[in-house]
């Protein structure tokens, strides 16, 4: 199957990520970790920008952007160094931002991806170092806001900038790629995603060869699917009026899901840029080699490895490495039972019944796992059972053993399901009739009311075994 | 002969930082010459401190005035900028912490150029500094209260900076002693950003020893400029009287068109002391120096555009009211900064443009390299270098201020100094019409001993030092 690409639409990405699991911002040594404090309490003169300050490289960063780099499979250059990118805005305290402009650090990689059609390629064109500015809260609406208060507290965090080519066909494909981005980033340990404002995303969009809009400031992967699609809708409909799309800035409303214009190319700045004087330029040099050696396994190779060790299937290994957090959570659990059976547990019925309640893994503990599936494979409880006790944990909480007691979950003794069948197939001689006459589906009803009797408890694919037994013995 | 800091050791001796700090203070209060933006309240208790405490650094109880545009805590710092009027910061510069470690009393900030723009200390918001030897005349700029206060005896030393000769330009139109250090030698931090790549903190004083004592504080390593180098510096050990064998190289170029004939006259003239006591001279080329104003005021002026827009009226210092965040932003700017200054940033944001920015910025870092490059030469056969610092005495107040381009001019021989990053010191080497003219030896990166010595040994064998205002005719 080839995705023909109908509309002929080219999305490129823009995606700042926050390096928020450093332990000091980019060129001072204030604290990363303010997402729960007062605004103003993790500032010093540097990231305040106050007269006399000069920045100081966090080196840490610079391995961190490495590892990104090669986890993209970029290439990383050789010497790099800031520059100034000149522009007033309250937020940003010096009146510059310190960023990477002709020499970023690395350039020239590569993310595959599940497209339309089966694996896809997606460029990276670069990726670059710079500080995160201030934040405003406005005080009620942006046009009418009477007063505005400035948080620094995020002044001069450290960000990535990944900047790819326009290789994504369909907002489906951007949100995969993003996606595939934070599952890398998260492998490699440099973010986490969870805090607010971890990664955000501005997207290109250009159908038919026209001139492309840019969409600013996308706070989430749905979002930024949202705004493709609307965005998609957008263009088509002027070309259909026989009008051409403009090259501007648009920003997307979540709320109403849909893009605004907020500049048109005229007004685009004029940004100054020149080598940043007061950081030197640096040398990487063999320390990428070094870097090289301690990257982890990252998602494809685990996912291979999940097949080719654990025997499963490309689905489960797919689901269950998609997210660092779960692919450890399963090694745990597969490292003490049935590993083929701990996939099944934890990708098709775990991972459906926390994201039925939009919980994360952490929700759940390797402990419980791994009792209920003991449970299932030595026969003590059914299937149905052990469903049930996940629900039970993850709504009410409590202990497999307990809910397994509290809710009479333990399976039936054989005996007993051999008298209900006896019992079922005496009370419905019509459905027995019928099955007699051909109708398959009355098997299923006589089994059904096997179940009922045993009030669930009993398994029901050896009550259809015994029922069958029981009808050629007895009743034919 | 004004007292030095071994004058002052000897005193010290007899009674204690209190009174010397007093004594200072109430020189600085009958003076109108205007060298001081600010007077530190706590001046007294800081000496009282010393006394107390018994505290022996090498500064102990030492008064010295700061330039106006290096960060001290607690004490205001506004570049003689009416934009940063009532901005105090809220930590000191390395070279403060320096200072105070060595027991030196912060007495107060002196005055300067607007952001250290200018040549003259006329653009101060606070009014100009006048010049000790004549009071219609200027002290020179930008650290132009920091020299004229050491050179009228307000206090034995003071810190400059200097970014295309702000250092050296008014220690010779003042009679004192300047050096503007290595780049990279004393670290930044903390000083008010005027042109990044060109400026450093230097020293000022009545004597070379003084500001040998004064580098020894300052010019240690700090981890919070990156652009700071750890080197070993022992400038004290530096002060020896003997320049036997020492090369002196005399640029041409140095001495060209609109240098005074009398300030020729008079470098020579040292140079001739210099060989008499041993050292030989010879004439080098450094061919790139017509080209170094230009490229330097471009360099200078984009840093600046750029430096000077956090100056916005938002976190700190004065504003202007504004119906919404960019009028405020603009009024402030427009009615807080001086013409100058604003000069300055549009040609530098003119500079940067797109479209200009391979034009004049990136032309201008290439003709930097060929300035590095003629420096770099002519150390290969020489140890030091000679020249006028200033190309004329002090000139009178307002005589230049209507013609900023011929005030540029007046940088000509300062500022090649700055784009190549090498060191430079400024003596006194004599009178032209009662008015000061400074020496300058220039050196080889991170070889302050050497000029440091050449200049001592001047010093010590001539007497141009041990002159006062007012005692020249």
């Amino acid at each position: 199957m080839v995705y023909e690409n109908p509309d002929g639409v080219m999305i490129g990405l823009e995606i700042h990520v926050q390096l928020n699991k450093l332990a000091t911002k980019l060129f001072c040594g204030c604290s990363t970790d303010y997402h729960t404090s007062e605004p103003n309490t993790h500032v010093c003169p540097v990231c305040m920008g106050l007269p006399g300050c000069l920045p100081v490289l966090n080196k840490r960063a610079v391995e961190y952007a490495i590892r990104i780099g090669l986890a993209l499979n970029c290439e990383i250059v050789e010497q790099t160094q800031f520059h100034r990118k000149n522009y007033y805005y309250p937020d940003l305290p010096k009146g510059f931002q310190t960023t990477q402009y002709d020499y970023p650090i690395v350039s020239d990689g590569r993310v595959v991806i599940e497209g339309e059609d089966g694996e896809h390629v997606v460029r990276i064109r670069r990726a670059h170092m710079e500080e995160d500015p201030g934040r405003l809260m406005h005080m009620g609406s942006i046009e009418k806001s009477k007063g505005t208060l400035i948080d620094y507290n995020r002044s001069g965090m450290a960000l990535i900038e990944i900047v790819s080519e326009p290789d994504m066909r369909s907002p489906r494909e951007a949100r995969r790629f993003l996606d595939k981005l934070r599952n890398i980033l998260e492998y490699l340990d440099v973010f986490d995603s969870t805090l607010e404002g971890s990664m955000r995303v501005d997207a290109n969009i250009s159908i038919g060869g026209g001139d492309r809009t840019e969409v600013k400031n996308i706070s989430s992967h749905k979002g930024a699917e949202r705004a493709l699609l609307y965005e998609i809708m957008r263009q088509k409909n002027i070309k259909r009026r026989g009008e051409k799309v403009v090259m501007e800035t648009r920003h997307f409303d979540e709320a109403r899901g849909v893009t605004i214009s907020m500049r048109t190319k005229e007004e685009e700045h004029d940004y100054r840029y020149f080598p940043e004087p007061d950081l030197v330029p640096m040398r990487v040099g063999s320390w990428v080699e070094g870097i090289l050696e301690t990257l982890p396994e990252l998602p494809d190779a685990r996912r291979s490895r999940f097949i080719s060790d654990y025997g499963m299937v490309d689905t489960h290994a797919k689901a269950l490495t998609s997210d660092i957090r779960v692919a450890d959570f399963y090694e745990e659990v597969a490292s003490q039972v049935d590993p083929a059976a701990a996939a099944v547990w934890v990708s098709d019925v775990l991972k459906g019944e926390l994201n039925y309640r939009d919980l994360n893994i952490a929700s759940f503990t390797v402990e419980d796992m791994v009792k209920i599936i003991e449970l299932v494979l030595s026969g003590k409880i059914t299937e149905k059972g052990a469903v049930e006790i996940i629900r039970n944990i993850l709504d009410e909480g409590g202990s497999p053993m307990d809910i397994v007691k509290e809710k009479g979950l333990l399976k039936v003794e054989g005996d007993v399901v051999d008298q209900a069948v006896e019992e079922v197939l005496k009370e419905n001689p019509d459905a027995l009739e019928d099955y007699f006459a051909g109708k398959e589906k009355s098997l299923n009803f006589l089994v059904g009311q096997v179940m009922k009797k045993t009030r669930g408890r009993a398994d029901a694919r050896s009550v259809r075994e015994m029922m069958l037994e029981e009808i050629d013995k007895n009743y034919r | 002969m004004l007292d030095g800091l071994s004058d002052i050791k000897n005193k010290m001796g007899s009674s204690s930082a209190e009174e010397v700090v007093a004594s200072y203070l109430e020189k600085i209060e009958k003076s109108d010459i205007n060298a001081f933006t600010c007077i530190a309240e706590d001046a007294i208790d800081q000496a009282k401190k010393v006394d107390s405490l018994n505290i022996e650094g090498p500064l102990a109880g030492v008064p010295i005035a700061i330039k106006d545009n290096i960060s001290t805590k607690g004490l205001s710092t506004t570049c003689s900028s009416a934009i940063l009027d009532g901005y105090v910061p809220p930590y000191d510069a390395h070279v403060i912490e320096r200072l105070r470690k060595a027991g030196a009393v912060i007495i107060g900030k002196s005055n300067m150029d607007e952001f250290g723009m200018g040549t003259s200390t006329e653009t101060s918001t606070y009014g100009p500094t006048l010049n000790p030897w004549d009071s219609e005349r200027v002290a020179g700029g930008s650290s132009g209260g920091s020299a004229a206060a050491v050179a009228a005896g307000q206090v034995p030393v003071s810190l400059g900076s200097d970014t295309g000769g702000s250092v050296r330009c008014p220690a010779a139109f003042c009679g004192a002693v300047g050096l503007k250090p290595t780049y990279g030698a004393v670290s930044r931090y903390g000083l008010v950003s005027y042109a990044n790549s060109l400026e450093q903190i230097g020293p000022l004083a009545n004597r070379v020893e003084d500001v040998a004592a004064l580098m020894d504080v300052i010019g240690t390593y700090d981890n919070r400029d990156s652009t700071c180098v750890k080197h070993n510096a022992g400038y004290t050990d530096a002060l020896q009287d003997d320049v036997e064998g020492l090369k002196i190289g005399v640029p041409a170029e140095y001495f060209g068109e609109g240098i005074d004939d009398n300030v020729q006259k008079l470098v020579w003239d040292a140079i001739g002391k210099f060989e008499d006591m041993g050292a030989e001279y010879t004439k080098v080329s450094m061919p790139n120096t017509p080209y170094a104003l230009a490229a330097y005021y471009i360099i200078a002026m984009s840093e600046a555009s750029s430096n000077l827009a956090r100056f916005d009226g938002t976190r700190y210092g004065n504003r202007s009211e504004g119906e919404n965040w960019h009028m405020m932003a603009s009024k402030t700017r427009q009615e807080k900064f001086g013409a100058e200054v604003k000069r300055r940033i549009l040609l530098g944001t003119y500079a940067l443009s797109a479209g200009y920015h391979d034009k004049y910025y990136l032309k201008a870092l290439k003709v930097r390299t060929l300035v590095k490059q003629d420096f770099e030469r002519a150390f290969e056969d020489v140890d030091v270098l000679m020249a006028p610092t200033m190309p004329t005495p002090a000139f009178k107040i307002g005589e230049k201020m209507d013609d900023p381009l011929s005030l540029y001019l007046s940088d000509v021989n300062t500022v090649p100094i700055n784009l190549a990053g090498v060191p430079s010191i400024s003596v006194p080497c004599g009178f032209s019409e009662g008015l000061p003219v400074g020496l300058q030896v220039i050196g080889n990166y991170f070889d302050e001993a050497t000029i440091i010595k050449a200049a001592h040994s001047f010093e010590k064998n001539t007497d141009h030092h041990t002159k006062l205002a007012g005692e020249v005719v």
